[in-house]
């Protein structure tokens, strides 16, 4: 009976959420658009869809996703117990932590249908040059990657802007290298990765990370697990257009 | 019916890798049965049913208008109007972005748990509801910028280094508290509704303008918009701190 209040409760309020977004499109259509071939009756079917799906999405994280994330980081932290007497952290007694990091971010980018989409817009626009699968999982190594560091992060419970500037360094560099054409494809696979499911459960698992390493504060220390995730792909991304260049050169100069 | 099976299939799919990762690390290395199963898959089929009548709703209501609207407003060339159009898919696409919602909720939960804000019911979902609308006018502004940059061809790859380096410089003034949100919430941003609409919106635009490529000028809008929320945020955090 709880479940059937507590839903209804989160799909009344994603409602509300909703309104000024339809009520926009629909205004500005009629002003702008006059001639639609869109029946008023599909476009109210779709946002009740919308938002009722929306409802039902937030009420099943709260039950779902969340509490998945809190429960993985609290067993692996568990069977992973390292500080001395003085309350220093062995970040290195919490490597189950990082697998698990790491395996997340790999399973979850390698099968994401959007990232599938713009592997295979570039391999069309780069003339086969950039393989579909090559891009896939340079970008799933970017996120795991990403990932597991921020996992590392939160556990020594080190600055997050010192990783942050150091990685915008590195691409700095690389960008000021990489193949024009690459850049912005680059650039935009950093968003796309991390889709809707993904985003909660890495945000849960941060956050009970750091609730239960000891020492460690959930506001300070328990973000920046979407950042590094958002970060290290267009790292990756750029590294693999640079090794295809390499590659194509090198077979270009072997075979005269 | 058949779309609608087919939707159900993508939503399930998305979750697969997340299951298959857990379940190996729950037989392996944990070696114990999650407890509460019930409840949580419970929350699963929800989370799965929820996504696939989300995206099945946006498909036949929201993407069509979006699109359309798009590409009849790149067409007349109306630069104010553009602008505003802009703002506005910018500013509404990431008020109604489920995994900000989710992370928004997230954040409130930690910062009253850290004794930042009082630990009520109104003062988290005020906090939540003020870190959205700062994202989503981050993302207004973000799409603003793009389309600027696309219609009087400014460089993309100066502007994202510029903004970087503004990112960074702010971090050290920003109260610490926020740095953490400030730099996820570019991540999350870009999600599901936010995507297909930004993308058709740019590549319609350089299409519609002529003379532009539209894999190098349509992209990049996402870029800028997962870069804005970062300095908004922060930016959000400096003032409410100092006033």
């Amino acid at each position: 009976m709880a479940l059937i209040i507590d839903t209804v409760a989160t799909i009344l309020n994603t409602g509300i959420n909703v309104l000024p977004v339809a009520l926009f499109l629909i205004v500005f259509q009629r002003l702008i658009h006059r001639q639609s071939n869109l029946k008023v009756g599909q476009l109210v079917v779709g946002f009740v869809f919308v938002v009722i799906g929306l409802g039902l999405f937030l009420a099943g994280l709260e039950r779902g996703l969340f509490p998945l994330g809190r429960l993985m980081a609290e067993q692996l932290t568990a069977v992973s117990r390292g500080e001395n007497a003085d309350g220093l952290v062995f970040w290195y007694a919490y490597y189950w932590v990082f697998i698990f990091a790491f395996a997340v971010g790999f399973g979850t980018t390698v099968a994401e249908p959007s990232l599938l989409a713009v592997a295979l817009k570039a391999n069309e626009e780069s003339g086969g040059a950039i393989h579909v699968w090559g891009l896939r999982v340079a970008v799933a190594l970017g996120v795991a990657f990403g990932v597991a560091l921020g996992c590392f992060r939160i556990v020594t419970g080190t600055p997050l802007h010192w990783y942050i500037i150091a990685g915008y360094v590195v691409l700095v560099i690389q960008t000021a290298f990489s193949p024009k054409l690459i850049t912005a494809l680059a650039y935009d696979t950093g968003g796309v990765t991390t889709s809707t499911v993904t985003v909660p459960l890495v945000a849960a698992l941060g956050l009970g990370l750091a609730e239960n390493v000891p020492g460690r504060d959930p506001l300070l220390d328990g973000f920046g697990l979407i950042a590094f995730a958002s970060l290290f792909p267009i790292m990756s991304v750029l590294a693999y257009a640079q090794l295809t260049a390499l590659w194509s050169r090198r077979s270009r100069r072997g075979s005269p | 019916m058949k779309h609608f099976a087919r939707l159900c299939y993508a939503s399930i799919r998305d979750l697969l890798p997340i299951f298959v990762v857990i379940a190996l690390f729950q037989i392996i290395v944990l070696e114990r049965p999650i407890q509460e199963l019930f409840a949580l898959s419970q929350g699963i089929a929800f989370v799965v049913l929820g996504l696939t009548l989300f995206v099945y709703g946006l498909e036949l209501a929201l993407f069509p208008i979006g699109e359309a609207l798009a590409y009849a407003l790149a067409e007349r060339g109306s630069l104010s109007l553009l602008v505003a159009f802009a703002f506005l898919l910018g500013f509404g696409t990431t008020i109604a972005e489920p995994a900000l919602i989710a992370v928004a909720g997230e954040a409130s939960e930690a910062a009253a748990a850290a004794g930042a804000i009082l630990p009520s019911t109104d003062a988290k979902s005020a906090y939540a509801v003020g870190l959205r609308v700062v994202v989503a006018v981050a993302v207004g502004t973000a799409l603003v910028i793009g389309v600027l940059r696309i219609v009087l061809g400014w460089s993309l790859i100066k502007m994202i280094m510029g903004g970087y380096a503004i990112a960074v410089a702010i971090t050290f003034l920003a109260p610490p508290e926020t740095i953490g949100i400030a730099y996820d919430s570019g991540g999350v941003t870009t999600s599901t509704v936010t995507v297909p609409l930004v993308a058709a919106f740019g590549v319609g635009l350089a299409s519609a303008l002529g003379g532009r490529n539209p894999m190098t000028d349509g992209f990049g809008l996402i870029a800028l918009a997962s870069l804005t929320p970062m300095l908004f945020v922060m930016g959000y955090g400096m003032i409410t701190a100092w006033l």
